[in-house]
């Protein structure tokens, strides 16, 4: 049972060392040339306006649900009234960055696991070096670059359209002017609220670009294997992801101690 | 390892020369405790073709991978125009690797792009010609395989003879003076594989490009190779001609050599 265990912690803490091996080789070659500039871009593209749709139907569904509830508390008191305001800081300050994080480790993580785990078992991957390219740099520092770049957009047009939802679901329950939601939505949102809450979601989307190429670029035994890549992507990126938000939340109220208030 | 008339035994002395275009000298490698290979020495003179022949999983594949540097050996050197790529740095090697072209034994076509583009790929990255050059270079390429009609399809729309003469054009696609084959013919009807073999020994014949073939079929061995290195369990079992193969009293060998007439 003892050894089991240990056995169970030592793969762990053994993957977790690669995958951390991984992650700092991503950062430390994305300031290296070659910089694959095109390839960024055409990642940015692939995994970050692809995911708009997904990101902005979820942002509406998420502000409709949030506003019915909020309508639902403040109603008790007859403070209807700070309902637009109370839906866009929670939105802002994290329920749009976790929601999007979350959602575009479903799609993006298990994208990639897929992708760079096909690859490896057709030696596509193989094929690249042979063509004297870095495939490293190539794969997965690209998708690096645009998963950091992509996410705090994403999570810009997931806030926005939260809002959108929300004065949706208000306008039917009161019949509130757009204007006047949106007046009353930003009242007490500056931008200490948006701009650290966005800008950790870069931290989320290295997670997930540098998590799920990890398990693609390590795949073994054949499709079976990119199946299992894809999963765990989506697994282990949505775990990291909750984890880091617990500190990095800890870090932005130590940074922007305002924001506890 | 079987002497074979006319083969050179001075393996622990193996020497760079500028004639020789690859050179293994006493490389191994073992996979998880498994000895794959086993201080394999041979070397490839430029503008010549060897063919490396065994059974399934003796090492060949390994063998190629270790010329390109895609499999670091544990011990042993491997040298390419007297360079040994294990000790390169990573610019060095792709420098290295720009003049070596690589067919896989799956083709391993990029299927993400289109066949074209796969072909255009090794073009883009590493000359300067302009996109047009560019693709005119690939059609070339695709027509020498005659695929010129598949450059907008996608690798997945090909079949799997088609996937390895597109991977051909793209191992062909910078005019590489040295190309390692990986069993061009597994897979193939006799029609194609005898048009890849055609098209192989023209390369070696007019344009002197070195041919390092792995293969099973010694009908494109003694069409591609002026010397065959015969592989078992991660030895070298034979080197030399196929004329002194074919006076060889070693059984593996004469098994090789008389399946073929069989077939």
């Amino acid at each position: 049972m003892l050894d089991a265990t240990g056995r169970i912690i030592a793969t762990v803490a053994g993957e977790a060392g690669e995958l951390s091996l991984f992650g700092f080789r991503a950062m430390r070659d994305a300031f290296r040339p070659p910089f694959e500039v095109g390839e960024v871009f055409r990642q940015v593209h692939e995994l970050g306006l692809r995911s708009a749709p997904l990101i902005a139907v979820s942002g509406v569904a998420v502000g409709v649900v949030l506003s019915m509830h909020t309508r639902a508390s403040l109603e008790r008191f007859g403070a209807e009234s700070m309902i637009p305001a109370g839906l866009a800081i929670a939105l802002v300050r994290e329920t749009g960055p976790l929601t999007a994080a979350l959602l575009l480790s479903g799609r993006i993580g298990a994208g990639i696991g897929a992708e760079i785990g096909a690859m490896r078992v057709t030696e596509q991957i193989d094929a690249l070096e042979a063509s004297a390219v870095d495939a490293f740099k190539y794969l997965v520092v690209t998708r690096a670059l645009a998963c950091v770049i992509a996410l705090p957009i994403l999570t810009t047009v997931m806030n926005f359209c939260g809002m959108l939802g929300g004065f949706l679901a208000e306008h039917a329950a009161s019949g509130m002017s757009l204007r006047l939601y949106f007046d009353r939505s930003f009242s007490l949102i500056d931008v200490a609220d948006y701009v650290p809450a966005t800008l950790k979601t870069m931290v989320f989307g290295f997670i997930i670009a540098v998590t799920s190429s990890y398990l693609g670029f390590t795949t073994t035994s054949g499709t079976e294997g990119v199946g299992r890549a894809s999963t765990r992507s989506v697994v282990f990126s949505s775990i990291l992801i909750i984890v880091s938000n617990v500190i990095l939340v800890r870090l932005i109220f130590f940074f922007f101690p305002g924001l506890q208030s | 390892m079987t002497a074979i008339a006319g083969v050179r035994d001075e393996r622990p002395a193996v020497r760079a020369a500028v004639s020789v275009a690859v050179q293994l000298d006493r490389v191994s490698k073992s996979f998880g405790g498994k000895h794959v290979l086993q201080q394999v020495s041979f070397s490839v003179a430029k503008g010549t073709g060897v063919a490396i022949l065994g059974r399934s999983g003796t090492g060949k594949s390994v063998t190629l991978r270790t010329i390109i540097g895609l499999v670091r050996p544990d011990s042993g050197r491997v040298l390419v125009d007297g360079e040994d790529v294990c000790g390169m740095t990573r610019e060095h090697l792709n420098t290295t690797r720009r003049r070596i072209g690589f067919l896989f034994q799956t083709a391993a076509l990029f299927d993400s792009i289109t066949v074209g583009e796969n072909v255009a790929f090794p073009l883009r990255r590493h000359t300067d010609l302009k996109e047009r050059e560019i693709r005119d270079k690939a059609r070339e390429k695709l027509e020498q395989v005659g695929l010129e009609s598949e450059y907008n399809k996608m690798p997945g729309a090909l079949s799997g003879g088609m996937r390895k003469r597109a991977g051909l054009a793209r191992a062909m696609a910078l005019d590489p003076p040295l190309l390692l084959v990986d069993e061009p013919s597994a897979g193939l009807d006799p029609l194609t594989t005898d048009e890849i073999d055609d098209l192989l020994a023209s390369l070696k014949e007019d344009a002197k490009t070195t041919l390092v073939v792995v293969t099973h079929n010694i009908t494109s061995a003694r069409k591609l190779a002026d010397r065959l290195v015969m592989l078992h369990e991660g030895r070298v079992e034979a080197e030399g001609t196929i004329a002194e193969f074919e006076r060889s009293d070693n059984p593996l060998v004469r098994a090789f050599m008389t399946s073929e007439h069989a077939g």
